[in-house]
């Protein structure tokens, strides 16, 4: 077991965790944060993106214990003050979402490529998401969405 | 008693209504079954075979029931016990298809990589997943067989030895003079596909939870299903758990496509297991474990021939499926190529039809249905046949379907079944108008006049699918063992809101949205004041569930008829309320108007509650239930248009443009309709270009997990160009037709015509699905000069 102090929306956390524990079950089973989920084992699909100190992870790829220090958003944190996250409205605007499987790591892999590029072409949207698979979609509506909040 | 003119509520069927299931999946407050938790849960592990064939010689468990954490562990013959039948396979189609035992767990002998051996039981999912590392399992490896075709050779080993060959059946469709047809036609093709084999890639992967309450005998099974209330009645026959004692729940299921259209081992074994230890039971599987545990779809070899005119003019179609099957047949494995078995005529008015298929046994993962099911198979091979019609007889594609199209609706087809109605012209006229088509073939001239590398395509699906499953009576004939029909229920509740009962089961679609717009537009409800319930036998009592594009065409309509009943109801009341004869009483949206006074459906409902002063003989409350039984399937139609771009140099495509014209006859929510589109489009053009599972010779899928196997993103794609047509179905009052399929069925066909058609100056026309750049560069590289 190992010390490992984090913030999650904004809420501090001090934790014993197995080394081998990956953030995603972290998130899920220790803190209840089940908006995180999980969709593969091989880093590929990206439903379980969150915000690490900003910038979107995976995180069924890294471990608990690398989170040591780091403030990370998930999905739960995204409203503010009751309102919704402009993305969580535009999503919802443009039926961006089916199953809504895939959602929570869309709106913060979202988040994150908004943060670095605030006005994104589709294309450069596309790229940006090509660690995220929606299979409902057929990802125009999220495109959109997104692009409605580069605007 | 009030007296409003009408209430002031704008029409919501046809409207664009934002969904209201999306606020709690964007917040990440959703119900996953892998959120659930209970005290004392276990986790089970399960093990798997690493061999395609193998005689299971010894498993020792030992090893892990010492490893701190187990709970217990199982081997198949320990827990063989628990089985009181096969896991359930509900379409038979021949009174002669071999069909096999299939235990949750293989006890003699492992038929596929991943067919579960053992099974762990612990604390935690990682002890569970460790534990699973230490079964010793003794495995004699046998020869097995993963090709469908090659599994019918008098020599191939025997998947079921009981059987004597692999075949699972043969079951045939004759109409017409097929041979006369043929022997007298003027041009024939023949043409053989390989539908590959997918796998579905429902984004969440499948789970399963159950609390016990050992001394009632009663269980609680939470799963991620398109089907609680099939999965309830089977379930209860596997494991002998009496259905008054078991309740099933899907509560929020993230995608589906067919591959939750099933009922499989791990919840026979969470429920089993739950009783042999009085303890909740949680299993989720991991991705690659799905890979090789949740059915696959498709797998078929296919030879189509049509029987034509010197003009293109097509008398007879002839189709003869090979079908892999799998190992085992999972709920309706042998019947998904039957669902496409009417359609190989397409949209075109054909005299003849023979079709014939043969479900085959092969060491793989089982099949069964995938978006689409059988409909995908038949509307492709019916189209490249078409185009290859047009190519032998050296006319355009457009001009040989528009030649063959059916125009009289209804129209009863040379397979057997009525097509409700549809207008093929206009969904191509409109396809080909907003594509440019003309301009298209021109600068595609030019371009192979100019020597350029790279090749335009251009390629048509001109389809028409049978959905809204399905009319009780054929889907008896055709011996499937259960019904088609679906059941809705309105309860209008006295404080002025309504609760709907769907037995309809979503897991994505947006049922909650498209029924509150149903019920709020018939019954005058702010469409926010209307409640969905589904997914839960306990809440539902009736029930056939989700798949088949069946949820509007069958479950809406039964809603539809259940707000009619309310309606009969109220007007009783509100004519004894307003003094007046009930047939003086006007409805309209809401309110019953009588001759100088209104009354609400609202304030009828709370009367009905209060039972102060009903007509005589009127039971209080105001609640209705229909269960609808659809007398024929809906049949949406339509015509998409792929523009593919080949490197010659590379044999990358590129998909530049996708135009999709569909008549999914009226439509309750657009934003939804043009969701489903793109979907379904998506998952057909990566059939055709991306997606396959791929088994080598010792029976290893190759494409074992997301890295291998190619699931599209964001990038595979342009933007779809969509447009519809409408013709309302005259089978239900509502107009519906259904979907869910239709983009997955009309695509594949759609890209593929498109390569071969780039290609086909080149001397090409036939590239395997999917095109990937390593077989068009190998077929360039043969017709190189």
């Amino acid at each position: 077991m190992r010390s490992v102090s984090f913030t999650v929306n904004g809420v501090a956390h001090e934790l014993e965790l197995e080394p081998r524990e990956l953030l995603v079950y972290v998130l899920r089973e220790r803190l209840g944060l089940t908006g995180t989920v999980v969709g593969c084992d091989t880093s590929s699909c990206g439903a379980c993106t969150v915000l690490l100190d900003g910038e979107s992870v995976k995180a069924c790829t890294i471990l608990g214990v690398q989170a040591d220090g780091a403030a990370i958003t998930t999905i739960e944190g995204l409203a503010e003050n009751g309102s919704l996250h402009p993305l969580q409205e535009l999503f919802h605007e443009h039926h961006a979402l089916q199953c809504g499987y895939c959602t929570s790591g869309m709106v913060l892999a979202a988040v994150s490529l908004l943060a670095e590029n605030p006005s994104p072409t589709s294309d450069e949207i596309r790229h940006a998401l090509e660690g995220n698979i929606c299979r409902c979609t057929g990802y125009q509506n999220i495109v959109d969405a997104i692009e409605a909040a580069a605007r | 008693m009030s007296a409003p003119a009408e209430l002031e509520i704008a029409p919501t069927i046809g409207a664009p209504v934002a969904r209201k299931e999306d606020k709690k999946l964007l917040q990440g407050q959703a119900q996953w079954v892998d959120n659930m938790e209970h005290p004392g849960m276990v986790f089970l592990g399960v093990v798997r075979s690493p061999y395609a064939h193998a005689r299971i010689k010894n498993v020792n468990v030992d090893p892990a029931l010492a490893h701190a954490g187990v709970v217990a562990a199982w081997s198949g013959a320990d827990i063989a016990d628990e089985w009181h039948a096969s896991l359930p396979c509900a379409w038979i189609p021949t009174e002669d298809t071999n069909a096999p035992e299939h235990k949750p767990i293989a006890v003699d002998k492992a038929r596929y990589v991943g067919d579960a051996v053992a099974v762990i039981a612990a604390t935690s999912r990682g002890t569970a997943e460790d534990a699973v590392e230490l079964v010793e399992v003794d495995y004699e490896e046998l020869p097995c067989v993963v090709d469908a075709v090659a599994a019918l050779s008098e020599d191939a080993p025997l998947v079921h030895d009981e059987f004597g060959t692999n075949r699972c059946y043969t079951w045939t469709l004759e109409a017409g003079e097929v041979d006369r047809l043929f022997a007298e036609a003027a041009v024939t093709v023949k043409e053989r596909y390989r539908q590959n084999r997918l796998i579905p890639n429902a984004i969440e992967p499948r789970a399963v939870f159950v609390i016990p309450v050992p001394a009632n005998g009663e269980f609680t099974l939470w799963s991620t299903t398109q089907v609680p209330h099939i999965a309830r009645v089977t379930l209860s026959g596997v494991t002998g758990v009496p259905e008054t004692k078991l309740r099933v729940i899907a509560p929020d299921v993230g995608g589906g496509f067919g591959s939750k259209l099933n009922v499989y081992a791990e919840e026979a074994l969470a429920l089993a297991i739950a009783r042999r230890l009085g303890r909740a039971v949680k299993w989720t599987e991991t991705r690659s474990e799905g890979y090789v545990s949740t059915i696959h779809g498709r797998d078929q070899i296919q030879e189509i021939e049509l029987a034509a005119t010197a003009e293109g003019k097509i008398t007879a179609v002839r189709t003869r499926l090979t079908v892999g099957m799998g190992a085992y047949l999972q709920l309706v494995t042998p019947g998904i190529p039957l669902l496409g078995a009417w359609l190989y005529g397409g949209c075109y008015d054909v005299a003849g039809y023979s079709f014939e298929c043969t479900g085959v046994f092969t060491n793989t993962v089982p099949t069964d249905a995938y978006r689409g099911a059988g409909r995908p198979e038949a509307t492709y091979a019916i189209e490249r046949a078409v185009d290859a019609l047009a190519r032998e007889i050296g006319k355009d594609p457009v001009e040989v379907r528009r030649l063959n199209f059916i125009r009289e609706f209804p129209a009863p087809i040379a397979s057997g079944l009525t097509i409700d109605s549809g207008d093929y012209d206009a969904s191509l006229d409109l396809a080909l108008e907003k594509v440019g088509y003309d301009d298209l073939r021109g600068e595609q001239r030019s371009r192979r006049a100019a020597g350029d590398s790279k090749r335009l395509g251009i390629g048509l699906s001109t389809y028409v699918e049978m959905c809204g499953l399905a009319p009780s009576a054929i889907l008896g004939a055709i011996r499937y063992s259960a019904g088609g029909w679906e059941a809705a229920t309105i309860r209008c509740l006295p404080a002025g809101t309504a609760q709907v009962l769907s037995g309809a089961t979503p897991h994505g679609q947006g049922h909650e949205t498209a029924w509150s717009q149903i019920v709020a537009d018939r019954l005058g409800y702010e469409f926010d004041e209307v409640e969905v319930l589904h997914g839960d036998t306990a809440v539902i009592p009736l029930g056939m569930d989700t798949y088949g594009s069946r949820s509007l065409a069958v479950g809406g309509v039964a809603l539809y008829h259940a707000a009619d009943r309310i309606i009969e109801k109220a007007r009783k009341i509100a004519a004894h309320i307003l003094e007046v004869d009930e047939t003086a009483v006007d409805y309209s949206r809401g309110v019953f108007h009588g001759p100088g006074a209104s009354v609400t459906l609202k304030e009828v409902a709370f009367a009905a509650w209060t039972a102060h002063n009903l007509p005589e003989g009127l039971e209080p409350g105001l609640e209705a239930t229909f269960v609808y039984d659809p007398p024929n399937f809906s049949w949406p139609s339509g015509a998409h248009v792929a523009i593919v771009e080949i490197d010659t140099e590379t044999g990358a495509v590129e998909l530049l443009r996708y135009i999709a014209v569909d008549d999914v006859g009226t439509v309750i929510n657009p934003t939804i309709v043009e969701g489903q589109i793109h979907g379904g489009i998506a998952q057909g053009v990566a059939q055709a270009l991306y997606e396959d599972a791929i088994y080598d010779d010792d029976g290893n899928l190759l494409t074992s997990n997301m890295l291998t196997y190619l699931v599209p993103s964001a990038t595979e794609f342009p933007r779809w160009e969509l447009y519809r047509t409408e013709t309302p179905s005259p089978t239900n009052p509502l107009g519906v037709k259904g979907v869910g399929e239709t983009g997955a069925i009309a695509a594949p066909a759609a890209v593929m015509n498109a390569v071969v058609d780039a290609l086909s100056d080149d001397g090409i026309t036939e590239i395997t699905m999917p095109a990937t750049p390593e077989r068009i560069w190998r077929a360039l590289e043969e017709v190189r000069p």
